[in-house]
């Protein structure tokens, strides 16, 4: 018996001590940007900055936040943020409403029509040609529209309309209500888990995307901030590992010379990624509700 | 109230009927104009594209458009399988990839497997609250600081790695080839080992407690107790994922691959590095050889509908679970 308890308790000990470490592995990046950022940019260039700041500034978040052009990636991230959620998650929960309906003519059309996307799809290339076609390079609306339907998702929210009680639409019904407005009435009202959960993951993919404005965007104006980072970062890290220096340096990177930019380069990262950071501890169980409902059930 | 109801069904069913067709389309017209943008964008963003891999199989001219451009069959194809990036392409695909899933798809197994043995949930909660962050950063973040963490003046990981001896001058990983796999590899499950292991703590949470405590009271240890009860108990779970994992063994990476080599401009790395999904990117979007990239996508779509069938077939020979 006193053996076991000893086993027992090295064992509890060897999972904390796993999981601590793990812990540390994760947080270890973040603090250390942090640190980095709130260092002074002609120190940080000298290395070894690691847990705590050796000469603290705040500088470095006041230039991020002066740069106009900064502002302007801030700005386009957010309208694309909030416009895109929008569209995508009215127009995919609508059609998966009406997907729900047995009766609708040419449902299993649709249907086999959605899930054949979910295994093939035309690629890369001719994607790219059909946005070009469609004259829709350098608009803001190419950063919204392709992704507005999410099949995925359609499927989510068909399985969530399924499982609401069939007693709720017949009432509408009765009172004559047609679809439409029964599903604005009667359905969405009722959803906001399933609401909340998909809207936060379309939100963050849009927040996050960084690739469809690289190859769509070429007007500064337009650019969103992930993409702008994705190329701030780009230059300054190359020119470093080919020590090449300024060689493909861009436009932003160039008006900051003399400063050392990777503590400019870690502040702007933050306040990117802060909008994330700051919703997260609220939002986190609907992280973990939306993974299983999107998982879990068939 | 109750005839109109019954009116309504009628109406709605009767479109089995060829006569009353157009009729129950018109019924039921509020639910189509529902379904309509929905079906409309998924024609335009989804086959529309489908349709466009047509030009895999052209010379396609911009200017002449689909419809006037040259036919030649399977040159594109020919040519990809013969030249020199074959290979190479083809050797890290499968590699990176083969290699996420050896070390990736075990990873949030493990980490569900140990974090449903700690028995305070407040510090529970702390880790898999602080495990699944990463995953909601993007790419361009998480890059930045793998770049940051590595970096040869200032990487805390060099610095750690010279204070405890194992090095004595800072190495400059990204800029060796030798490293590039691991660095990628190991990165990947940093960002979504905690992601992944939801789905695997919610199947263990499913298991009967019962179970445990009965093989408690035959004497079964912890140990014994994961592997007899949990891992049998969340084996159809791992079983679906697989397949899954095994229809997307020709995706080895894309946002990663592009942004711990700047875009592929890191030429250092791209021996090790350019897979074909980065392939067709370079040689397509910034080569413009549209044809030729598209070719190469197609092949590898194809590859990857084939063994996901494949897979799935398999797995339900074995009398577990499938997909479909």
């Amino acid at each position: 018996m006193f053996k076991l308890k000893i086993w027992d308790k090295s064992y509890d000990t060897a999972v904390i001590i796993i999981l601590v470490i793990l812990s540390f592995v994760t947080l270890y990046p973040f603090w250390n940007s942090v640190v980095i950022s709130l260092n002074v940019g002609t120190d940080t260039a000298l290395g070894g900055i690691t847990f705590w700041p050796r000469a603290f500034t705040w500088e470095n978040y006041e230039v991020v936040f002066k740069d106009d052009r900064l502002a302007q990636a801030f700005g386009v991230s957010i309208l694309r943020t909030i416009v895109g959620t929008f569209l995508s998650i009215f127009f995919t929960s609508m059609f998966a409403y009406g997907l729900t309906k047995k009766h609708l003519i040419g449902r299993k059309v649709y249907m086999i029509m959605c899930i054949i996307t979910m295994f093939f799809s035309g690629g890369l290339i001719p994607s790219f040609l059909l946005i070009k076609s469609l004259h829709m390079i350098d608009t803001f609306w190419v950063l919204v529209v392709p992704g507005i339907i999410v099949v995925w998702n359609v499927i989510i929210f068909r399985t969530f309309f399924m499982e609401l009680p069939a007693g709720l639409e017949e009432s509408a019904k009765m009172d004559g209500c047609n679809h439409i407005r029964t599903y604005f009435s009667i359905i969405l009202p009722i959803s906001g888990p399933v609401l909340a959960t998909l809207s936060l993951f379309t939100a963050v993919g849009l927040w996050n995307d960084w690739f469809t404005a690289s190859i769509y965007i070429n007007n500064p104006n337009l650019m969103p901030i992930q993409t702008l980072l994705n190329q701030i970062v780009n230059s300054n890290a190359l020119s470093e590992q080919l020590s090449s220096a300024g060689g493909a340096a861009s436009e932003f990177v160039r008006q900051l010379q003399g400063v050392s930019t990777k503590s400019l380069v870690m502040a702007t990262m933050i306040v990117t990624t802060l909008p994330i950071i700051m919703v997260y501890p609220f939002l986190q169980r609907f992280f973990v509700k939306g993974v299983l409902i999107g998982s879990l059930k068939e | 109230m109750d005839t109109e109801l019954q009116a309504a069904t009628y109406k709605e069913k009767r479109h089995t009927t060829r006569k009353g067709r157009l009729r129950s389309f018109l019924a039921q017209i509020d639910l189509q104009v529902m379904v309509l943008p929905g079906v409309l964008l998924v024609l335009l963003f989804s086959y529309v594209p489908m349709w466009g891999v047509l030009i895999g199989f052209q010379d396609y001219d911009l200017f002449k458009g689909i419809f006037h451009s040259d036919w030649v069959g399977l040159k594109h194809f020919n040519m990809f399988i013969h030249s020199p990036d074959f290979f190479r392409v083809m050797r890290n695909t499968l590699a990176i990839s083969l290699l996420k899933l050896f070390f990736g798809f075990p990873a949030p197994i493990v980490l569900a497997l140990i974090l449903n043995e700690v028995k305070h949930l407040g510090f529970k909660r702390f880790v898999q609250t602080v495990s699944y962050l990463p995953h909601f950063m993007s790419w361009v973040i998480v890059s930045s600081f793998v770049i940051s963490m590595l970096s040869i003046d200032n990487g805390s990981i060099n610095i750690l790695l010279q204070r405890l001896g194992f090095i004595d001058e800072p190495i400059n990983w990204l800029s060796r080839s030798e490293y590039f796999w691991g660095i990628l590899v190991s990165t990947g499950v940093w960002k979504d080992v905690g992601f992944g292991a939801i789905i695997y703590l919610a199947a263990i949470a499913g298991i009967d407690p019962h179970l445990y405590e009965a093989s408690a009271m035959d004497g079964a240890g912890r140990v014994r107790q994961i592997m007899h009860i949990t891992i049998p108990g969340i084996t159809p779970v791992i079983m679906i994922f697989l397949i899954l994992n095994i229809g997307g063994i020709l995706y080895a990476g894309f946002d990663d691959i592009l942004n711990l080599t700047n875009n592929g401009a890191n030429t250092l790395l791209r021996p090790v590095s350019d897979v074909l999904d980065t392939y067709v990117y370079r040689v397509g979007i910034l080569g413009q050889r549209y044809s030729y990239a598209t070719a190469v996508g197609l092949f590898k779509s194809l590859i990857s509908v084939i063994l996901l069938v494949l897979a799935n077939v398999l797995a339900r020979r074995m009398g577990r679970a499938s997909l479909w």
